[in-house]
């Protein structure tokens, strides 16, 4: 089996010169191209062609990056495995025989095979960050609305951002660098990467730095990836920094509460694949529900119909208190708990996922199973926070993935700290 | 009582929550994906029933989270409504699989 990182392979030139002058970029499959085919990793856009460019494509072309290719992914983000695509799952260069992660598996892996010198992703419950720990990349999911998401196709707009894949720390701060900044068509950005200068902050610098682990996220994580990460917090100490334990409390409902949000989230954005305006016709011949139903029942692959259905029952007469509002209460004690661990630590540390990368075909029959797999990368989503994943180690010939966690637009904090534990 | 198939996964503490306070039957199922307008066979309708159980009895347990006061830091974000170019008819209809004098074609609203 070839890596099959790529869906679709087509070099799309640059417009100018800058920092990614001479790099070659892929792009996952839900971030739109103009003229180039853009398929969610999903049956139901085949044949999809965007008129128009993504923001962060303009300006990873205006700032001299070759676009190389569009990356596999889960269907439209929706898994972590990359295993749930209508285009046929990614092999892990890294770990052959086993996946990539996800969702964004394909521009992980394109990057830890050489096939591209730099990535971007989409990362809306751990999408950038379990496929950069599973591959051995690095991957930053930035603040919420740091980086424009005008032109990635919704999958749940309050949690998710574009993020960069890279080798190194410093260059995936210096996609960042490019991605950043606001943007007028999409009004949840903001201007906090307006004047950034992540690359230089990549300096490995860390003799005033406290760092909080989190041992809630050690509790229920493999025997083997802690080792790893003790490991590595142990140097870390070793080379100056200041180790603290924290211990949030919500922490234990936020899978939960990021399941329910995200699949409300999902059952409404994904209303708009009806088969008329773009994706696969259910035809316009008879009762317009019965044509929805048909178009949406061929183009959505199972875990699809699962997170609408259950995102419709979420939100449904009767069940919208006792699911969606108490989520939204748990996202907020969430929110709670991380600001006030950021009043006596700089950057908060687990591992990036509390397992090894199974094997291909090996989770994909267990929803839930796959959803825990997720406790440690959901809550920074909830709290629209920073976080990088950045190599760890291996173990059993596998790759582990270190995550920090920054105070809202600490950005330049968790790669200075990622840049440490690099060296 | 729950098998995993990831030899690595621990995460079994996480799951205590699971106390079968839901339930979720077939004709649930077939409800909401009316709702959502999703086809499904009966081996679909099955299937997702057992899971959605399962899955909705872990989601169970933020009944266990106390009602948290959130200070919102949002603000409205405006702009002039002002006339800017888009995209042309043609580019528009372009993914359409079906068109007929330079509209949609759809079927018919019931």
């Amino acid at each position: 089996m070839s890596t099959n990182a790529f869906i679709t392979e087509e070099t799309i030139e640059p417009d100018g010169d800058g920092p990614l002058s001479e790099l070659t970029v892929a792009v996952k499959d839900n971030i739109s191209t103009a003229g180039v085919t853009t398929t969610c990793g999903s049956a139901m856009l085949e044949d999809y062609v965007p008129p128009y460019d993504a923001t962060v494509v303009s300006k990873i072309k205006a700032a001299g990056g070759t676009i190389v290719g569009k990356t596999n992914m889960d269907e439209f983000g929706m898994g972590g495995t990359t295993e749930t695509s209508a285009f046929g799952p990614t092999e892990n260069p890294a770990a052959p025989g086993h996946v990539p992660g996800g969702s964004s598996g394909g521009s992980a892996a394109a990057v830890a095979a050489g096939e591209a010198d730099v990535a971007i992703g989409s990362d809306t419950g751990g999408s950038v960050r379990n496929p950069a720990a599973f591959c051995g990349v690095v991957g930053i999911k930035p603040t919420y609305g740091l980086v424009s998401r005008y032109g990635l196709v919704a999958y749940a707009n309050s949690l998710e951002q574009i993020g960069p894949l890279a080798n190194t720390v410093e260059d995936a701060a210096r996609l960042l660098d490019v991605i950043s900044g606001p943007d007028g068509n999409d009004g949840t950005t903001n201007d906090g990467g307006a004047d950034s200068a992540y690359a230089a902050a990549a300096d490995g610098e860390i003799d005033t730095l406290t760092v909080g682990v989190i041992t809630d996220l050690l509790e229920g994580a493999d025997d083997r990836v802690v080792d790893v990460f003790d490991d590595r917090i142990d140097a870390l100490e070793a080379a100056g920094a200041t180790i603290e334990e924290v211990s949030l409390d919500s922490l234990e409902h936020a899978v939960q509460a990021y399941y329910v949000i995200a699949m409300s989230e999902a059952s409404s954005n994904l209303a708009r694949f009806d088969g008329v305006r773009y994706g696969t016709s259910g035809g316009s011949d008879g009762n317009w529900n019965e044509s929805f139903a048909a178009a949406r029942e061929a183009g959505f692959g199972p875990e699809v119909k699962r997170r609408i259905l259950l995102g419709t029952y979420a939100l449904s007469a009767g069940y919208h208190d006792k699911y969606y509002k108490k989520a939204q209460d748990a996202r907020a004690w969430v929110k709670q708990d991380f600001d006030e661990a950021f009043e006596s630590v700089d950057v908060l540390a687990s591992p990036t996922m509390p397992v090894l990368p199974p094997a291909l075909g090996e989770s994909l029959s267990d929803p839930l199973q796959l959803y825990l797999m997720d406790a440690n990368t959901v809550p920074v989503n909830l709290a629209n926070l920073p976080a990088i994943s950045v190599p760890a180690g291996t173990a059993d010939d596998r790759p582990v993935g270190l995550q920090l966690i920054g105070p809202k637009f600490g950005e330049e904090t968790i790669i200075r700290a990622a840049s440490a534990i690099e060296r | 009582m729950y098998l995993w198939s990831i030899e690595t996964l621990t995460l079994r503490a996480r799951l205590l929550h699971c106390m079968s306070e839901s339930s979720v039957d077939g004709e649930a199922v077939k409800h909401v994906a009316e709702l959502a307008r999703i086809e499904l066979d009966d081996e679909d309708v099955a299937e997702f029933a057992e899971q959605f159980d399962e899955i909705l009895s872990y989601f169970d347990a933020l009944d266990e989270v106390p009602a948290v006061d959130s200070e919102t830091e949002l603000v409205n974000v405006m702009r002039p409504d002002e006339v800017e170019s888009s995209l042309s008819q043609v580019e528009a209809l372009a993914n359409a699989e079906e068109t007929e004098d330079g509209y949609f074609k759809g079927p018919t609203v019931s």
